[in-house]
């Protein structure tokens, strides 16, 4: 067997050791010694971007990098996207639009969307085209994805919900958990 | 029940799952920790059709990590094997292999890297054989059989490369060919092309106590359950099948593939085993049908169709799959939704040294609605009438009997076509280079289904849904919440609906044929009544009313004396100190009927029409879809953003197979574009230039609330549209797809060379 190699890496803020062969990419990384499964898997060869992650605020296919390159890199997943419970942006707005399906591909439209607001805030229609070109989606809920990103960019909405949810955000929740009577102390 | 009650069903509610599916923590098989796992790795022959000799597994498991090659001399003597319609797939490949990707080994290790060593060390002699790959192969006097015919002794076709032969028809077809004052025939191909879910098909299984756990992305895992009870000869209530939402599926995850010889291998191991395809191996696992259909249609002058004759020849793959259903249900919808007084159908499937070709997202209907559609825009060329005009005047009505032995028309169609041509501006002034086409498509819902459903009403008002239907994307999820929302009054985010766990979660026939909002929606209605109706004898109780004098109904218990209170407050009261839960079980049946060709008529039809504007560019053959209008008869739309997506995607998948997707082969049978580089699908950048959807909201469908199955309707006539406007655009006809910038430009050229005028 090759000798393993030790890789240093910042992933979503927080550092981590990992111990790698020299022939395992950035995904398997992630994947396997991470367990940061968001980032997919499909086609292996850069094509389908299910595996997209953020390095340095730019887009980059993991299943092209290899893991010991991303060495002292600094490394944003799907996962690192929202602040706690806060969503980004960009998340919401894939929410309110409906534009996750089957989910598969949206880690990497939502990682590659975040790329391109990074160096264009506020893109054209055919800037966030261009910019998911690399992301393949078979439910081809792209019209969604698409408007769900120009929706994140503006600032009117600010990502904030414009759908129609079945309860407008602000409103008070119909049922108050502390009110449900307590069956009191167990029987004996 | 009325509009105006409808509160969260009808909204675009937010996805069930879909918190979990933009942070990357949905967990689908491919991502669950599994303790102990040995990885899986195929390995196959660089043949599509070959005898095998020998195999010799002793580098592979030289290799460290490596703990088995299994073979088909591992597995039980006579191979076991299994399949919808027929079982003739192997666990594993024994003596020859059928298609490119057959596997004839597979190798457990602890690592994937071990895995992936030792399936390249497997040293397997073969020698290879004629495959059969094109319909004329198949159909030679001197082909190879693909099947050996003792999988099918009683078969009259067993000894021919035709699995099987559908016919159907009706009238007399030659009195009404005498009575066409204009025929018009053409031959059309539809090419082989595949499901591409970007989630490849993952697969695990472990022993589990005397039992086995069984984990896949498939789309119906209580027929999962019995193929692996069968084969393990185990009681059901010890096969336990774990589905995650798979991530896509459109047809390809529907039946079993390898949970067969995972199951083997956990069982020979005693330990957890996990099979993540590569994309390259789902282009191995799954496909669509590819066929050549003739069509003849009668016309008189005034455009009214007086018959139609159509021969149609499927080439499905190496085991029947549920290929041959694809056959029938597609050939038995033929026709169309057009009244025509003589039909006669003929349909074969044509076994071959391919794929076995299976489900896809219009099942066996895309196929006959390129041809039928092209044929009549032929006609309407011929007999000078307009393309939507003709249309109109053979298009069933709502309750015309427009397929004998089958359910009526059970939609205004001409209404959809009618909104279609409207939105595209039908008939108005096109810009120089610019072309418009139109057409419509039709398919049959399920013909039988079985749904059962369980709902509780827990103590604050929550609710636990059970629903063994599959989410893959279609959003089931968000519809049976807002169903049980509706009918219970608890907020949509306080329900919970539990799938893919067959010891949890009961009978479900499947998750096809756009059925499950009418079935399984169906379902757990029934399981509301049936707490409604306990909340009604609670409330009685609680006030010392007479049980029949009270209603509950959309969340609401309403009392004689006009009082109207919110059920969570009658179950609070209801369940007093002990708290519980108030249990429902709801039930749908679409029953079988034996005497019927398909064994049922159709629960509901999926009706679409499509209508597009596209430019072609001269010098590249490249074509660009400017408008693309797609209507669908929904019945009602239970979650418009959810319809939006299903029609939109199912457009843009329509697109693929219309413009870029086919598979390649050499002339030994072997796939030349396997995998994303070579094989192209729609990205972002080959969408039509403006996308507009619509849909019809009538409220006639069998669902609740009106509701019709939809999700497939959208891709089933998008080819016959776009080579209308094609032809519109530039006078080139084609009979072939997909329309690629090569064969596109090829036919302008040959035009230029023999000039016919475009349009008329």
């Amino acid at each position: 067997m090759t000798d393993l190699v030790s890789v240093s890496v910042e992933v979503n803020g927080r550092l981590r050791e990992v111990t790698v062969a020299p022939h395992h990419t950035l995904l398997d990384a992630l994947r396997d010694d991470l367990g940061l499964t968001g980032t997919k898997e499909c086609c292996l060869v850069g094509e389908c971007g299910a595996c997209t992650v953020l390095i340095g605020g730019r887009s980059v296919d993991s299943c092209l990098m290899l893991a010991a390159e991303a060495d002292g890199l600094a490394i944003t997943t799907v996962e690192g996207l929202a602040t706690g419970a806060r969503l980004d942006p960009l998340q919401q707005a894939f929410l309110d639009t409906g534009a996750a399906q089957c989910g598969f591909c949206i880690p990497g439209q939502l990682v590659s969307a975040r790329a391109l607001l990074a160096e264009t805030p506020r893109p054209t229609r055919e800037q966030v085209e261009e910019g998911l070109a690399g992301n393949l989606c078979r439910c081809a809920g792209y019209e969604q994805i698409i408007e769900a990103v120009l929706r994140a960019a503006d600032p009117a909405t600010d990502g904030s919900p414009a759908g129609a949810p079945a309860r407008p955000s602000g409103e008070p929740h119909p049922f108050d958990v502390a009110n449900v009577p307590d069956a009191g102390l167990a029987p004996q | 029940m009325t509009d105006a009650g409808r509160r969260i069903v009808g909204a675009s509610a937010p996805r069930g799952g879909g918190l979990e599916r933009v942070t990357g923590s949905q967990r689908y098989v491919a991502d669950l920790p599994m303790e102990g796992v040995l990885h899986v790795k195929l390995v196959t022959v660089d043949a599509a059709r070959a005898r095998i000799d020998a195999i010799d597994a002793s580098a592979a498991l030289a290799v460290p990590g490596v703990r088995a090659v299994f073979t088909a001399r591992d597995l039980p003597d006579p191979m076991p094997r299994f399949g919808p319609q027929v079982r003739d797939r192997p666990v594993i490949a024994v003596g020859e292999t059928k298609y490119h990707g057959d596997p004839v080994a597979a190798v457990a290790a602890e690592t994937k890297d071990s895995a992936e060593a030792g399936a390249a060390l497997v040293r397997v002699a073969f020698e290879p054989l004629t495959a059969v790959v094109t319909i004329d192969d198949a159909l030679a006097a001197d082909a190879p059989l693909v099947q050996d015919p003792a999988l099918r002794p009683d078969d009259p076709n067993a000894g021919r490369n035709v699995l099987r032969e559908h016919r159907s028809g009706w009238g007399d077809l030659a009195a009404a060919e005498s009575d066409a004052d204009c025929v018009v025939e053409g031959t059309w191909s539809f090419p082989m092309v595949t499901q591409f879910a970007i989630e490849p098909h993952a697969f695990a299984a472990a022993p589990d106590g005397d039992g086995i756990i069984v984990w896949s992305s498939i789309q119906h895992p209580n027929w999962l359950q019995r193929v692996i009870a069968s084969l393990l000869d185990l009681p059901l209530s010890k096969v336990r099948i774990l589905a995650p939402d798979p991530g896509g599926a459109f047809g390809g995850k529907q039946h079993a593939k390898y949970e067969p010889l995972l199951a083997f291998l956990a069982r020979a191991l005693g330990r957890p085993v996990r099979l993540v395809l590569s994309l390259e191996e789902t282009f191995q696992a799954v496909r669509r049908g590819a066929s050549r259909i003739r069509v003849r249609s009668g016309f008189r002058r005034d455009g009214t169709l007086v018959f139609r004759d159509i021969d149609a020849d499927y080439l499905v793959g190496a085991y029947a799959d549920i290929a041959d259903r694809t056959v029938a249900k597609g050939s038995w919808t033929a026709n169309g939704p057009y009244l025509v007084p003589a039909v006669r159908i003929v349909a074969r499937s044509i076994l071959s040294h391919t794929v076995p070709s299976t489900a896809f997202r219009g099942f066996g209907n895309p196929q006959q609605i390129w041809a039928v559609e092209s044929n009549l825009d032929e006609a309407a060329r011929r007999l000078g009438i307009d393309p939507v005009e003709l249309r109109l005047r053979n298009l069933a009505h709502h309750g015309d009997a427009f397929l004998p032995g089958d359910t009526p028309a059970d939609g205004e169609w001409p209404e959809t076509l009618r909104r279609a041509a409207e939105r595209i501006g039908w008939g108005s002034p096109l810009s120089a280079g610019r072309g418009r086409g139109i057409a419509v498509g039709l398919k049959s819902g399920p013909t039988t289904g079985l749904s059962y459903s369980t709902v509780r009403l827990l103590a604050d008002g929550s609710v636990v849904v059970y629903a063994g239907t599959s989410d893959m994307g279609q959003g089931a999820r968000t519809i049976f919440a807002q169903i049980v929302a509706e009918e219970l009054g608890a907020p949509i985010d306080w329900v919970t609906v539990v799938m893919g766990d067959t010891v949890v979660v009961p009978y479900d026939q499947q998750t096809s044929a756009s059925r499950s909002s009418v079935l399984m929606g169906n379902a757990i209605l029934a399981a509301c009544r049936d707490i409604q109706k306990k909340l009604r004898a609670m409330a009685a109780r609680l006030e010392g009313v007479d049980e029949a004098s009270i209603v509950v109904e959309r969340g609401e218990v309403r009392l004689p004396d006009d009082r109207v209170l919110p059920i969570r407050d009658v179950l609070i009261r209801g369940l007093g100190r002990l708290g519980g839960e108030v249990i429902g079980v709801g039930e749908f049946r679409k029953e079988a009927e034996p005497d019927h060709p398909l064994g049922g008529t159709a629960a509901f039809y999926e009706f679409n029409a499509t209508a597009v504007e596209v430019s072609v560019d001269r010098e590249t053959g490249d074509v660009t879809v400017e408008r693309h209008v797609t209507v669908s008869d929904v019945g009602r739309s239970l979650n418009p953003a959810q319809v939006r997506g299903q029609d939109e995607g199912a457009a843009v998948m329509g697109l693929g197979h219309t413009l870029m997707e086919h598979y390649q082969f050499d002339a030994e049978g072997r796939i030349r574009n396997l995998g994303a580089i070579d094989y192209r699908i729609p990205t972002s950048m080959d969408l039509p230039k403006s996308m507009e959807s619509d849909a019809i909201e009538n409220g006639d469908g069998p669902g609740p609330y009106g509701a019709k199955g939809m999700s497939e309707g959208a891709l089933l006539c998008v080819a016959p549209a776009v080579a209308a406007a094609v032809r519109d655009a530039t006078g080139a006809v084609f009979h072939d797809l997909p329309l690629t910038p090569e064969r596109v430009w090829r036919a302008l050229r040959d035009q230029e060379s023999r000039p016919e005028p475009p349009g008329g």
